[in-house]
């Protein structure tokens, strides 16, 4: 049976801080198995559109250069970005795919934003990314109890 | 010795000139640079891609267990990972002394075509497609996948679908979506069985309808607009692609096949284990990126072309009979002019991912698949060598691993950097048939993407993270002052800032 809440990161773990996404959803999966979907890729592309389809709703967790530090956490809605041109999809450009595939409306959608710092080949997470994690991942702790109802 | 390469590498006179720089190019995987340098009249004097090529991995791996590598390497790329996991579990065989079994090479094949299968898909459907279906300079906004969706919804939902089976290909016979540990030195480390068989089966006939439908579209547009499509940044090259013992196409394994661009074979069946011998890898000043050759040849003249181009015109057959009736036509269209086509590249990205859904289905028929003998071992060796056709061309993973079973070696020469020079050559071409002498617009630089897109280049590192810009196109004046800026923003549309 589909899971109505899907928790969806993406990162590579071998770059430094990009490993964060997929960090935090380990944690998370292990303290909320049963929950939610947790899904995990290098990065969002047009064919996940068909993990979104049947959701209540969705948490999209990436590491982010230009977010606040620690994290954000936004409620976000379909949006035609300049990311559809690109390999790497925005979350907003994928529910924007999303309603152009399915010709209707995206389940509700929040993206946690966490600050990175370092992405070198083989680093491992900085020392202020580590900390943007905890807090990161309390904020994730705070959306699977809210039902995936909340940003905050 | 003849130089054959455009004389835009090099402006003969380059102070006073103004440079243009597109950095990045969007819609490539990864970061790439074009940078032009203009007179006054806006003639081209000198074109350039620069390619920031990901050299830190083969640092990376060095000290690390051989039998990790299947997995590392995933990391090296996310966009396709499945080659180089492919790549280093055949280098890692060569390690072990094994011969694979039946049942463990069927199912590597099957992870193969479906990378192939998804690879292509996205790239024609969802990033070639909004220059092929509106045109190279029609309204920035319109052109990108958005657009496509909203005027040709089937062909969109086609493209993501297409894309979701291959992928769906790769998690049945990598174990997991990203990540994947299917393919381990000697083998495979689980059988496909039959409920798997059977979930993907069901598909395989819808994928290879819809992979013959974009072999039509991609057709049909060469002949609305064949003098466009035949000349767009086209040259001659030499070519090389592995073929199979009888010359045909195989995507997995076979012999190194170079042939001169009059169609001439240089060398053919080459073992791949000594793959050094017939390619050296030479280094520009003004590149971070390596250019290969053909030894024979020399840096100059000896520069190829590899990827779906050079695989679909260089192998004697298909061995699948829809994908062969569609390299025919191809071959055969309009006295194969676009068979020596730069844009001819997307047309025959077409016919083989027609050919990887057709194997699909040969191969989840066969029963091979649910063998249990999965590895096997022979006498251990120092050196290890894997070469696959990854989707965008020769893919070659070499180590070296000690007494210790340590990785102390690696070298990856990947599609990309193949391509390096003939990616140069095409973009040299269409500055000078598109550019020079006009003032420059997002339309018209847009060209040069296109011309890089079509090889699908791979210049990813496999880091992602949000808010990066897609594209920045700067003006300089000869001292380096900004005189014009051109950015294309998150919200897809262009601004300028003077």
């Amino acid at each position: 049976m589909l899971q109505p809440l899907l928790v969806f990161a993406v990162g590579n773990e071998s770059r430094g801080d990009d490993a964060l996404g997929p960090q935090l959803l380990r944690q998370l999966q292990a303290e909320a198995a049963g929950q939610a979907e947790f899904l995990e890729d290098f990065q969002w592309q047009v064919e996940h559109v068909t993990d979104l389809h049947g959701r209540e709703a969705i948490l999209f967790i990436d590491a982010d250069v230009s977010c606040a530090a620690p994290f954000e956490l936004a409620e976000i809605s379909a949006g035609h970005d300049n990311s559809f041109s690109t390999h790497a999809m925005s979350p907003a450009a994928l529910l924007h795919a999303y309603r152009q595939v399915y010709a209707a409306q995206a389940p509700r959608a929040f993206v946690l934003r966490i600050r990175g710092h370092g992405f070198e080949l083989g680093s491992a997470l900085s020392p202020e990314a580590e900390e943007n994690l905890v807090a990161a991942l309390q904020a994730a702790r705070c959306w699977l109890i809210q039902g995936g109802h909340g940003a905050g | 010795m003849t130089d054959t390469r455009s004389n835009l590498e090099t402006a003969t006179h380059p102070e006073g000139l103004r440079r243009v720089a597109i950095d990045p190019v969007s819609r490539v995987e990864g970061h790439g640079k074009v940078t032009l340098l203009l007179d006054d009249d806006n003639r081209i004097h000198q074109v350039r891609l620069h390619i920031v090529e990901f050299r830190g991995f083969e640092k990376f791996i060095q000290g690390r267990p051989y039998w990790e590598a299947p997995v590392m390497v995933q990391r090296l790329c996310g966009i396709c990972p499945v080659s180089h996991h492919l790549a280093a579990s055949k280098a890692m065989d060569m390690i072990v002394g094994a011969t694979l079994t039946p049942t463990a090479e069927k199912i590597r094949r099957l992870m193969h075509y479906g990378q192939i299968l998804q690879s292509h898909a996205l790239h024609f459907f969802h990033l070639s497609s909004p220059d092929l279906l509106f045109g190279f300079d029609s309204d920035v906004a319109r052109r990108n996948i958005v657009g496509v969706a909203a005027q040709y919804p089937e062909i969109a939902k086609q493209g993501v679908l297409l894309r979701k089976y291959g992928q769906e290909v790769i998690r049945v016979t990598a174990g997991k979506r990203v990540h994947g540990t299917g393919a381990i030195p000697g083998g495979m480390n689980k059988n496909v069985s039959l409920e798997e068989r059977d979930y993907l089966l069901k598909d395989a006939g819808q994928m290879i309808a819809w992979s013959r439908d974009a072999v039509g579209i991609i057709r049909q547009a060469f002949e609305q607009n064949l003098a466009l499509y035949n000349d767009f940044g086209s040259f001659e090259a030499h070519t090389l692609n592995l073929v199979r013992a009888d010359g045909a196409m195989d995507l997995y394994h076979g012999g190194l096949r170079a042939r001169d661009k009059q169609g001439n074979t240089l060398f053919d069946h080459y073992d791949y284990r000594h793959y050094w011998d017939v390619i050296f890898e030479d280094v520009k000043p003004w590149s971070y990126m390596k250019f290969p050759f053909l030894r024979s040849l020399g840096p100059d003249e000896g520069w190829y072309r590899v990827g779906p181009l050079s695989r679909v015109t260089q192998c004697d057959f298909i061995p699948t009979p829809l994908a062969e009736a569609e390299r025919q036509t191809f071959m055969a269209f309009d006295a194969g002019r676009p068979a020596r086509s730069t844009l001819g590249f997307h047309w025959a990205r077409m016919i083989e991912m027609l050919h990887s859904a057709e194997m699909i289905r040969e191969l989840l028929l066969d029963p091979d698949l649910q063998g249990t003998e999965l590895v096997s071992l022979g006498e251990r060796q120092e050196r290890g060598v894997g070469v696959i056709e990854a989707p965008r061309g020769t893919l070659i993973h070499h180590y070296k691993v000690d007494e210790h079973d340590q990785i102390v070696r690696c070298n990856l020469i990947v599609s990309t950097t193949h391509n390096n020079q003939s990616m140069n050559e095409a973009i040299r071409r269409v500055a000078a048939q598109h550019l020079d002498g006009r003032t420059l617009t997002e339309g018209l630089l847009n060209h040069i993407e296109v011309a890089i897109r079509a090889f699908d280049p791979c210049l990813s590192c496999a880091t992602h993270a949000l808010g990066k810009m897609p594209l920045e196109v700067e003006l300089l004046a000869a001292d380096g002052g900004r005189l014009d800026m051109l950015s294309r923003n998150t919200d897809g549309v262009c601004h300028t800032d003077l």
